[in-house]
């Protein structure tokens, strides 16, 4: 079983490789994660937090966009795209279950996804410590937000394979994806936020709005980090309500996702019929 | 002896149309059976089955002993599709290495897997890069992984030149020499002819014939055709000889049973002088396989 899930991981890099895709995604995450950083170190002492912890705000508004982003561009195509270019059916007829394929893939992008997030974090941080030495103080946070980065990659990995498995067309896959992408995490917010100045402060705002920020994978991934973080303030659009939310709460949500998502694939992978 | 594929009144139905409809046959160890039909007649289908990608609607199917497509039978079948395609990324070596870690193989006789199928040259290459044949090959390359005791060969020669087709049936002897039974369709029925021990006749979805091409070629009763080509002047003389020849060109044709047809010649060379030449057509695989193939359906 191992051997197996290894072998559809290690071809699923090799294709990633010649794709350029694992050039891409740690292009797209260095040069973000540099830019951002160089932006958010100008204001610093003012704040009362270390320079580091202000970059980690940045960088998780900027996840919050890009990480997704990555994985479904990642993931769009892996099953779709067998079906299209007709390598399913020989692939299916091997002594291989379905769930081991599926997991060769996530295992590969899952790889790939930390090398781009650790190579983007890592020069963000190797910047700020650089200029300041002081900023070290910001190492737990920005390893709080490597890790749910990872995880949050890891629910959207699991979207992309299941949209993949149901759309079976890799044009289809791609307009699922991008949709998804565009009304999970940013249509979402700005519903949430019309909702919360509409009902100014009513029933809506304390009880229903702070368990439609837990559902979304990536709002609970923003407020873990910034309550985590005390530069809350310094970033968030929806930071008031980061209040309302214990750490657990997101926690949690993020933890859950992924598990939620990679089995919805798995069950979408096992409905394709060759 | 146990046969490695068995299939009993076997039907599937695609939303109202029959695809197949009461198929049944068996394949022994070491049988090489060839599978004719025209597009449509089901033979992708029937496929499919055994290789447990769709399931039947009824009837019994067990391949070495198990269902299909169950961990057991995938372990022990081998597949090549019509137009094998590969990702066009991957090198042949990566991609054979790929399969043969699938199978729990060990991955050192890569090379040697494609030097045997002819492609060592461009095994590091990109599949992309590969003409029809190349990937046809690759395609053949990873059937031959692990010693298969079932092969299902979707027209495995198309895209192949002639002598790739005669080295690839070849390695088929091979394998079947060894006990490996092998399910293959065809279009090029002057080879399947030659390189298989039975043939199978679908046409819209009913087995209609299967058996040794001499069993078929007496089953089909098609008549002898005799072309007589006449000395100048004796023409008329041997239309008389024989009734039932008719005047094409330069020649005389005429058709007769394969029970009539020693009488036939006794009679042509009983002419003696007036015949200049004489050709005897046995009905070809064509013509056989066109009876059996229109005699139901169409």
């Amino acid at each position: 079983m191992i051997a197996r899930i290894l072998a559809t991981a290690t071809t699923e890099i090799h294709i990633a490789r010649r794709n350029r895709w694992v050039l891409i995604a740690v292009l797209l995450m260095v040069v973000f994660s540099l830019v951002l950083s160089a932006a958010g170190s100008a204001p610093t002492g003012a704040l009362g937090a270390d320079r580091l912890s202000v970059v980690v705000a940045s960088l998780t508004s900027l996840s919050v966009y890009l990480v997704p982003l990555v994985a479904l561009l990642m993931s769009f195509d892996a099953v779709a795209g067998e079906v299209e270019r007709g390598t399913l059916p020989l692939l299916l007829t091997y002594p291989v279950a379905r769930w081991e394929v599926l997991a060769g893939k996530l295992v590969a992008h899952t790889a790939i996804l930390i090398v781009a997030i650790v190579a983007g974090y890592g020069a963000a941080a190797a910047v700020t410590i650089a200029a300041d030495p002081a900023a070290l103080a910001g190492l737990g946070a920005l390893w709080r937000l490597t890790w749910t980065s990872v995880l949050l990659g890891a629910t959207f990995l699991g979207i992309g394979y299941a949209l993949s498995s149901m759309a079976r067309r890799v044009s289809g896959a791609a307009g699922l994806a991008i949709g998804l992408w565009l009304g999970l995490v940013v249509l979402y917010d700005l519903g949430l936020l019309a909702a919360v100045v509409a009902d100014d402060g009513g029933t809506f705002t304390t009880r229903i709005f702070p368990g439609l920020l837990l559902a979304n994978p990536a709002d609970a991934f923003r407020l873990f980090n910034l309550s985590a973080a005390q530069a809350t303030a310094a970033a968030s659009g929806v930071g008031g309500a980061a209040a309302a939310i214990a750490p657990w709460q997101s926690l949690l949500s993020i933890g859950l996702w992924p598990l939620l998502s990679l089995g919805l694939a798995a069950l979408a992978f096992r409905k394709v019929e060759p | 002896m146990t046969s490695t594929l068995t299939i009993s009144q076997l039907t599937k139905t695609f939303g109202g149309t029959r695809a197949l409809s009461d198929v049944s046959l068996g394949l022994a160890p070491g049988e090489r059976v060839a599978l004719l039909g025209h597009n449509g007649a089901g033979k992708s289908t029937l496929m499919k089955i055994i290789l447990g990608l769709i399931a039947p609607d009824s009837g019994q199917v067990s391949v070495c002993g198990a269902a299909p497509g169950h961990a057991s039978a995938r372990a022990k079948v081998a597949y090549l599709p019509e137009n094998a395609t590969f990702h066009s990324a991957l090198t042949g070596l990566e991609q054979i290495t790929y399969y043969m870690r699938l199978r729990g193989e060990d991955t050192s006789g890569a090379m040697e897997l494609l030097d045997r199928v002819g492609l060592g040259f461009a095994a590091r290459r990109r599949i992309g890069t590969y003409s029809k044949g190349m990937r046809q090959r690759v395609g053949l390359a990873q059937a031959l992984i692990g010693r298969p005791s079932l092969l299902v060969l979707d027209e495995p020669t198309s895209g192949l030149d002639p002598v790739s087709r005669r080295d690839f049936y070849e390695l088929l002897d091979g394998l079947a020499a060894d006990g490996a039974s092998i399910l293959l369709s065809s279009h090029a029925l002057t080879e399947v002819e030659a390189r298989t021990d039975r043939l199978l006749i679908l046409s819209g979805g009913k087995m209609v014939a299967q058996g040794t091409l001499s069993d078929l070629r007496r089953e089909a009763a098609l008549p002898v055709a005799l072309h007589v080509t006449a000395h100048n002047g004796h023409d008329s003389d041997i239309l008389a000889a024989l009734p039932g020849a008719i005047r094409v060109h330069d020649a005389l044709h005429l058709n007769c049973s394969q029970e009539d047809k020693l009488a036939t010649l006794g009679r042509i060379t009983a002419l003696g002088g007036k015949v200049a030449d004489l050709e005897v057509i046995p009905p070809s695989l064509e013509d056989i396989y066109s009876h059996f193939s229109r005699r139901d359906g169409q």
